[in-house]
């Protein structure tokens, strides 16, 4: 566990940073949280909306299974007390996006409570950079409406296609410090939500939002007022909005004048904050149980089955990758940090482990450099994510394969994947038809060695009289007469045994 | 030749089914009773098409010797709050004036599943609100009965499902559907001398019903007998997955099971319910009820109900609160009224809106939900009393241990004149003094008429049973229907 050091440098002295984040996480089902209207991104408007949805007369709430289902298990993931018994209330207020007039959430009794995060703020030093975020609860509520203020000149227009979808709100403690904090919380928040399935964690199409709750104080001292910014959309503006929030504070603060309680928006572009509205105007929500709804009740069976159904979790994932497999802290922080990076490298190690006769811990390290440097590299180039890699798994599998059983050297194996990339083939086919095999014939390699050491009867002597760096530039001759074809380790010993000769 | 119009929905149905008449004759005579009584003004809208439809429904039917629907060949009204699929639903409030729903109640949709033609849609209170039918939109409604001696004073048919009992004692409809959160079938049905029931909570889907207060809101039938009651109240309940306060619970045979026979049972009689200056016809008529019920093989005891001094406040704290809420969605957005005056932002309409589409009484109780519901008074008010409404509840569970029904009167008083009581919300609110305990517990309670008072109005007895014991309530009405000989109906002067 580690302390933040992160101060602001005011002109009256260091200040420290306190952050909670509020995260708003579309849980992902294919209906609504009270309705049977569908959820589907970027439909037309006003075509995923149900009776229910649009608050017509008579029309009731029925809580739809799936959603809770997936409220419990990311609040067992994150090692947080499942509340058997909890209630909907109404968050009652006037808006056009809102066609009840009051919001179905649960202020009293969430369905989650306390639990806890844990985040690496060095990825290289696991250990030494750990640090526990508490979550204060989870909640699901409902999302509501848009408003369309460009459709026509005097009018708005309202798509209720989001009016009635499933949120989780995913409520922190203020136990951040730090804009990387901040940055690292939300980060993992998203990995361990993709990795259970509860939420797509789309940040750019609004699945995943955060309202950011940042105070300054002195260290040590209570905390100060804090500010709340509404909607952020991505882990970097996160970020952006602590840094700029804090430091507006800090001269607030010592310009002699009081932080005021208030929701505030950011604004990308400028890079700051905006005051939305005070505490003063702040709604009175007049929130009460919701007498549409009974107290939902979860039974052991239904805790168990959700229990079942989780995937090893990003931590335990980490851990393994680390000790079973053997791979470095980086790389393991890196195959893990995405759950579908992590079924990637799981795919390719298993067929990897499968045609190399051997266990996961052996092909393990092969696999993991080959993905993060050849695969991620080649993406990178191509412009291409891991979820529409030209190569698979199984590919990929068979090409480090021939690497590892001496069929093709890796220098070859480079080649063999850049004609992967380029034609789609097999790389057992390619290295056939183009005859790349690189060979342990030792009476070839014997006559390329002896033709090397002939043309460069003045290097043999400077070798021979103490230069022993020129082994290296023997080495590579040869190969390169072999046409790479050469195995490595044969080439080796047999050019030391001429020089030696 | 019988007037088809003064049959039973028991009566219409064996008739229709022996062959006595055709269904159509039986719609065709309810709707010309309809058409001929404007002058009560039970009706927003009226279907007469609708009732012919269903009648040849049945007759075709029936000739086809298909089997036929519970009520196949029965013409009834349906109070203007379940909404209709392509009638015009308005809770008898300009809000919802021209809203015709896309989609048919649970309630009213298995009505017509099982035969039933609708003769048209009931007035009622704007929203379910009142007690005298005087908060409708669409204007009083009218009780077809008049005090004896040439008082020819327009009286209030109860309230809120006014439309529906004045409908059925004018012979405009054999049975009607109602709403209950607080009296609003009971108290109607005790004005004009009919019979009704509200069951359980969650016996009856809400789904299609506009809300007024959702956790005491209760749809329930009314009829001129306790038979009928049974009968359309058997078709009326069910599990309905689209409420999720719907009882998961089979339908009892309640027609089947009537037994006016109450041997073994404990009729408990609350000592609460007799405060200083009740009216001495109403005492009086109380007393003849437990006569009655001892008849009828029952043994009485007094019980009592501590809390019952509770009740009307933690309504009138809670019943407000709701629907404070399930009413901010007329907000002029998606249907019904829309107010923009020129220039008007999103607050000015939702103000102008609201201003014009609410009737006084609505608007008062939204201003009494929102200030209980408000920062700072939530406890005082809300708080408290969920926490006496649990009390109210207690008492009825611990009374229940010593009997097996309540007797209690059902309206302190006989039916009054439109207006009288107007000036006076308080005074109004009154009037579910002996209703609304059994509405904040849940439990099934009906109204049976019990006979005339001195100035020929009808008075009734209420039964309030244990949850999900409609039967017993049934019964013991039934003994009292039995015993109690009432026949009485109002002159025709419409």
């Amino acid at each position: 566990m580690t302390e933040s050091t992160y101060r602001i440098q005011g002109a009256t002295g260091e200040w420290e940073v306190v952050i909670g984040l509020e995260v708003h996480a579309q849980v992902t089902s294919n209906a609504k949280l009270f309705s049977g209207a569908a959820t589907a991104f970027g439909a037309e408007p006003n075509t995923q909306v149900s009776l229910i949805d649009a608050a017509m007369p008579g029309m009731l709430p029925v809580p739809n299974r799936e959603c809770i289902r997936q409220a419990v298990r990311t609040g067992m993931a994150i090692d947080a007390q499942i509340n058997k018994w909890s209630r909907f209330d109404r968050k009652n207020y006037f808006y056009a996006d809102l066609p009840q007039g009051y919001q179905i959430s649960q202020l009293y009794h969430p369905i989650v409570g306390e639990g806890a995060i844990d985040i690496v703020l060095d990825e290289k030093n696991p250990q030494a950079s750990t640090k526990r975020i508490g979550v204060e609860r989870i909640h699901v509520e409902q999302d509501a409406g848009k408003l369309m203020h460009d459709q026509h000149p005097t009018s708005s227009y309202v798509d209720l296609n989001r009016s009635g979808v499933a949120l989780m709100e995913i409520v922190s403690k203020p136990d951040m410090r730090s804009p990387a904090e901040a940055g690292a919380y939300l980060s993992k928040l998203r990995t361990i939500l993709r990795y259970v399935g509860s939420c797509d964690g789309n940040m750019d199409q609004g699945s995943m939002r955060a309202d950011v709750n940042v105070s300054v104080r002195r260290p040590g001292e209570e905390f100060g007022t804090r500010t709340e910014t509404k909607n952020v959309n991505s882990v970097r503006f996160v970020m952006a909005v602590v840094e700029h929030e804090a430091n507006r504070q800090v001269d607030v603060l010592e310009a002699g004048g009081k932080i005021v309680q208030e929701t505030r928006l950011y604004d990308p572009d400028r890079n700051e904050t905006r005051s939305m509205r005070s505490k003063e105007d702040a709604h009175d929500y007049r929130y009460f149980p919701d007498p549409d709804l009974l107290p939902l009740e979860l039974d052991d069976a239904f805790l168990e089955a959700c229990r079942q159904s989780l995937p090893e979790l990003p931590d335990a994932k980490r851990a393994r990758y680390e000790g079973a497999l053997g791979l470095s802290a980086y790389n393991a922080a890196t195959l893990t940090a995405d759950a579908d990076t992590a079924r990637w490298f799981e795919a390719l190690l298993a067929e990897g482990a499968r045609i190399q006769k051997k266990s996961e811990g052996e092909v393990a390290k092969a696999s993991a450099n080959w993905l993060l440097s050849e695969l991620y590299g080649a993406l990178n180039r191509i412009g291409k994510s891991l979820e529409d890699s030209p190569v698979s798994p199984e590919e990929g599998a068979e090409l480090l394969a021939l690497v590892a059983d001496g069929t093709i050297s890796g220098t070859i194996a480079k080649q063999v994947f850049e004609i992967m990339l380029e034609t789609g083939d097999k790389p057992g086919k390619i290295v056939e038809e183009k005859g790349l095999k690189q060979t342990s014939d030792t009476g070839a390699i014997e006559a390329a060695v002896a033709k090397v050491l002939a043309d460069n009867g003045d290097k043999v002597e400077q070798y021979r009289g103490g230069k022993e760096a020129l082994f290296g530039f023997f080495v590579g001759q040869t190969m390169k007469a072999m046409q790479g074809k050469a195995n490595p380790q044969v080439v080796n010993e047999l050019v030391k045994k001429a020089l030696a000769g | 030749m019988t007037n088809l119009t003064d049959l039973t929905v028991a009566e219409i149905r064996d008739g229709f089914r022996a062959g006595d008449f055709s269904a159509r004759e039986v719609a065709e005579g309810f709707n010309a009773n309809v058409a001929a009584a404007k002058a009560l003004n039970a009706f927003i809208v009226e279907t007469p098409e609708k009732a012919l439809e269903a009648a040849d429904a049945a007759d075709k039917a029936k000739a086809a010797g298909e089997t036929l629907g519970a009520l196949a060949g029965v013409p009834i009204g349906m109070k203007d709050l379940f909404c209709t699929q392509g009638v015009q639903t308005t809770a008898a409030s300009h809000m919802l004036e021209g809203f015709v729903p896309t989609y048919e109640s649970t309630v009213s949709g298995k009505l017509w599943a099982a035969g039933a033609g609708m003769l048209g849609k009931l007035n009622l209170d704007q929203f379910a609100m009142g007690s005298s039918n005087e908060t409708s939109y669409y204007g009083n409604v009218i009780s077809p009965w008049r005090r004896g001696g040439g008082d020819n004073a327009a009286l209030a048919p109860g309230g809120s499902s006014g439309g529906s009992s004045s409908a059925i004692s004018a012979r405009l409809c054999p049975a009607a559907t109602g709403t209950d959160t607080g009296g609003s079938i009971r108290q109607p049905a005790a004005f004009t001398g009919i019979s009704g029931i509200k069951p359980t909570y969650g016996r009856c889907s809400r789904w299609g019903i506009v809300a007024f207060a959702s956790s005491l809101d209760q749809a329930g039938p009314m009829a001129r007998t306790v038979r009928d009651n049974a009968i359309l109240l058997e078709v009326m309940s069910g599990f309905d997955p689209k409420d999720s306060t719907s009882l998961d619970l089979a339908v009892p045979q309640w027609e089947a099971n009537l037994s006016s026979d109450l041997k073994g049972k404990k009729v408990g009689i609350p000592k609460e319910y007799r405060p200083d200056g009740l009216n001495e016809e109403i005492s009086a008529m109380w007393d003849r009820g437990i006569a009655w019920l001892k008849d009828a093989g029952a043994e009485v005891v007094e019980v009592s109900l501590p809390h019952t001094k509770y009740a009307l406040p933690t309504y009138y704290i809670i019943a407000p609160a709701e629907a404070s809420s399930n009413l901010a969605r007329y907000d002029g957005v998606r249907y019904g009224q829309r107010d923009l005056p020129d220039g008007a932002g999103l607050q000015d309409m939702y103000a102008a809106t609201r201003a014009a589409g609410f009737g006084p009484e609505v608007k008062r109780r939204i201003m009494i939900g929102t200030y209980v519901l408000s920062a700072g008074f939530y406890d005082a008010y809300y708080t408290q009393a969920q926490k006496v409404r649990a009390l109210i509840a207690r008492d009825f569970e611990q009374a229940f241990e010593k009997c097996d029904l309540l007797l209690t009167p059902t309206a302190p008083s006989a039916s009054f004149a439109l207006g009288e009581k107007q000036a006076d919300p308080l005074a109004m609110y009154l009037n579910d003094v002996f209703t609304v305990p059994a509405s904040l517990a849940g439990l099934p309670a009906m109204a049976v008429p019990g006979g005339l008072d001195s100035a020929g109005l009808p008075i009734g007895l209420q039964i309030i049973g244990k949850a999900l014991d409609e039967q017993t309530v049934l019964n013991a009405a039934l003994a009292i229907e039995e015993r109690s000989g009432f026949t009485a109906r109002p002159d025709k002067w419409w």
